[in-house]
């Protein structure tokens, strides 16, 4: 059955929302037109999403752009005001509870807890009974390298350590849809690689995996499909290939001869920095320039076209001033 | 593998709670917060009860209660012979004569207040009678037979039986000790369902602060959680109660005839604690069920303080209503009391201990019970709403600040 439409529903996002789907494909999260306010202020306007089943899913945006509130909404932590969501075809998400693993922003363990018996608390909620739960957890730590955790007090432990106790209780049940917010944040970088590899695992074994991130690169090397959020709403949602090719390549151009009527060829927008001009691929394709370069003896030193990156889809998206907020977190961040 | 639309895999709503209850109950259980919430009441309970031990033991040594020997001449000599020549052998009672005592009547005897006199021995040797009150002859009954049977036959061989006499108190004194147990019974109410909705709050303060609240409310429904915390600090209450109840049953032992007899509620002492137990469950879920709800309305843990701060003046309020209500059972100010769902529990105590109505008890208990489940069903849908709005926001702008604050430092 077809989701409704909810009147304030973005237009844009409606355009972008799943481009190239198959339409056939089961998907594990489908919300439309999800809209949100606290105390009168809106904290998320419409936002359509869609993400297929074993996907890797980025939610991209900077801090305060609605990430959080979004993922509550999808997993039923909180109500929207407006709009639907559906998780494995669910209305509500915590009919399937247990097919479901969540990482919230705000780490939270009990301190008194030992790691095992933290990640065995955290399986029972999710249906494991707690011998099972301390079972599969001593496995994990002991697959982790943190086998000193089994025993230890979650206040005795780092962040780092602590944080991967949570993270491996989010996974204890094995569950079929991963959802962490902020995962990358706090971890240093040999972390942020193991999580990255744990992620992509994950997505291998058939889980779907989102994650909502203001760092621009691990959504790039990760997510087959990204919705980027900025001020509440979303402007696009769909593949990261899809977004990166809302913008032209860019042409770098070296030549050794400084004039010529070759000149008379490059784009009107090229501009020139020293030797090199800098200018979006025709969309003609390049060839017919080369010709005339060659012909015109400009003297051809390099000539590369490199493909937009996605902060530069976010740029062209969300604008310069999101952009600038993305930058502002992940700078705090560290990252 | 493809998950198919419609499959459900949730825990129940009871089976939740029941996670977050066991964790709830193991966490306080072997917390050290509970050693003293157990200690506290234990310390102020070890020190009336000494107190009370070493108050009444002065008071039998400076003038021990008395047994007043009001047989016929002759007989009153060779009891007190016997009496003089056991007395040596094994503790006895007191006596006390006096020439007139045979022709005195038993009334005047006991209400006399100079000798101290506790019970009356009257009749004969053969068959001699105890007057006074009710404890007190029954643990004089077999000194008395040993006694008599001595001054009889000088060899103790044949024991008489010794008819006892109660003396029936004055309905007055008896009201006036049922009023006390009433009180006493009130006030241990309002103070465990204070100890224990504070407690509940502070839990859920720190669960705020550990922002665990989220995983819970990922996992499971919020009224699950809800009802788990509820639930959770009901039974360690119950671990609480029954230390406590331990330690005054063990000083209650120790402190055997020392202590004065406790006065016996208007439906007898098993029923009174059963009632008890029932009606500190009510009272606790009703007043818990506000607790919870308000502390998942604030935004802050200091937010949570000043918030519960209206809801601790409603059980002051409640207790004193209940307090003055119960003096005079039946007044529109009592079945008010009775009917409003925050007092009832604490009104129909008072009830158990001064009458012996039982049908009240079954009635007030099906009201309770609906207002219980109309409470833990607002409070949890408010917990559910609210619980989530709050908290890390807090969090955020604090850290914000002390971010801004080190960077300016820096």
């Amino acid at each position: 059955m077809p989701l409704s439409q909810s009147p304030s529903q973005n237009n844009a996002a409606q355009e972008n929302a799943v481009p190239n789907r198959d339409p056939t494909e089961p998907l594990a999260i489908e919300a439309r037109g999800l809209v949100k306010r606290f105390s009168g202020t809106l904290a998320v306007d419409g936002v359509d999403i869609s993400v297929r089943q074993g996907a890797i899913y980025g939610i991209l945006g900077p801090n305060g752009a609605g990430k959080t509130t979004t993922l509550r909404m999808l997993l039923g932590i909180i109500d929207p005001d407006e709009g639907v969501r559906r998780v494995f075809g669910q209305d509500n998400p915590h009919e399937i509870a247990q097919l479901i693993g969540y990482l919230p922003e705000e780490r939270g363990l009990y301190p008194a807890m030992k790691g095992v018996e933290a990640i065995a608390f955290m399986g029972a909620l999710r249906g494991l009974t707690l011998a099972e739960g301390r079972e599969r957890g001593r496995e994990l730590l002991i697959n982790h390298g943190m086998e000193f955790a089994i025993e230890r007090q979650i206040r005795q432990m780092s962040k780092g350590q602590a944080q991967t106790v949570q993270l491996l209780g989010t996974l204890v049940h094995r569950p079929k849809l991963v959802v962490l917010d902020e995962p990358f944040s706090g971890l240093d970088a040999i972390n942020q690689g193991k999580l990255e590899r744990m992620i992509r695992d994950l997505a291998d074994a058939g889980t779907t995996v989102i994650f909502s991130t203001h760092v621009i690169h691990h959504a790039e090397r990760l997510c087959e499909g990204v919705a980027i959020i900025a001020g509440g709403k979303v402007p696009y949602a769909g593949s990261v290939e899809a977004a990166r090719d809302r913008i032209p390549a860019q042409v770098r151009l070296e030549t050794r001869s400084r004039e010529g009527a070759w000149l008379k060829a490059l784009p009107e927008d090229a501009r020139r920095e020293g030797d090199f001009f800098h200018f979006p691929l025709p969309e003609t394709g390049i060839e017919s320039l080369l010709k005339v370069l060659i012909e015109g003896k400009a003297g051809i030193q390099t000539l590369s076209i490199e493909r937009a990156g996605l902060h530069d889809a976010f740029v062209h998206i969300a604008g310069e001033a999101a952009a600038r907020a993305l930058e502002d977190g992940t700078m705090e961040d560290g990252q | 593998m493809t998950v198919t639309a419609g499959a459900k895999s949730r825990l129940s709503i009871w089976q939740a709670a029941f996670v977050v209850a066991r964790r709830d109950f193991t966490a306080v259980l072997f917390s050290k917060a509970f050693f003293f919430f157990l200690l506290g009441p234990l310390f102020f309970i070890g020190m009336i009860g000494a107190g009370g031990m070493l108050g009444a033991a002065s008071v039998e040594n400076a003038d021990p209660p008395k047994l007043a020997v009001a047989m016929s001449g002759p007989d009153s000599e060779a009891f007190i012979a016997a009496h003089a020549e056991l007395a040596e052998l094994t503790r006895l009672p007191d006596l006390v004569t006096g020439p007139d005592f045979f022709t005195t009547p038993t009334e005047e005897l006991l209400s006399g207040s100079e000798s101290n006199i506790a019970a009356v021995l009257t009749g004969s040797l053969n068959a001699p009678k105890l007057t006074g009150p009710d404890e007190r002859i029954e643990n004089w009954r077999g000194e008395v037979a040993l006694i008599a049977a001595r001054a009889l036959a000088d060899n103790g061989a044949v024991y008489p039986e010794v008819a006892l006499d109660p003396t029936v108190s004055s309905v007055a004194s008896q009201r006036s000790n049922k009023a006390s147990v009433a009180t006493a019974s009130i006030t241990l109410l309002f103070l465990l369902t204070m100890l224990l909705a504070g407690m509940v709050l502070s839990n859920l303060v720190e669960e705020k602060g550990n922002k665990i609240i989220e995983v819970l409310a990922a996992a499971i429904p919020m009224d699950a959680v809800f009802l788990g915390k509820l639930f959770a600090m009901l039974g360690i209450s119950f671990v609480g109660i029954t230390v406590w109840g331990s330690v005054i049953g063990t000083i209650l032992l120790a402190g055997g005839e020392s202590l004065p007899p406790m006065p016996e509620p208007g439906v007898g002492w098993p029923l009174f604690v059963a009632l008890f137990l029932i009606y500190f469950s009510m009272a606790y879920l009703l007043i818990g069920s506000i607790f919870l709800a308000v502390g998942s309305l604030a935004p802050t843990v200091r937010d949570v303080q000043t918030m519960s701060m209206p809801a601790t003046i409603l059980q002051l309020v409640v207790f004193f209503l209940v307090t003055f209500a119960m003096r005079d059972i039946g007044s529109p100010v009592e079945l008010f009391a009775v009917i409003f769902p925050l007092s009832s529990p604490f009104a129909m105590v008072a009830r158990a201990a001064q009458e012996s109505t039982l049908w009240w008890h079954a009635a007030a208990l099906g009201w309770q019970v609906l207002w219980v489940s109309i409470f833990v069903r607002a409070g949890a849908s408010l917990f559910r709403r609210k619980v989530m709005q709050s908290g890390p926001r807090g969090a955020k702008k604090r850290r914000g600040l002390l971010r801004r604050k080190a960077a300016a430092d820096a």
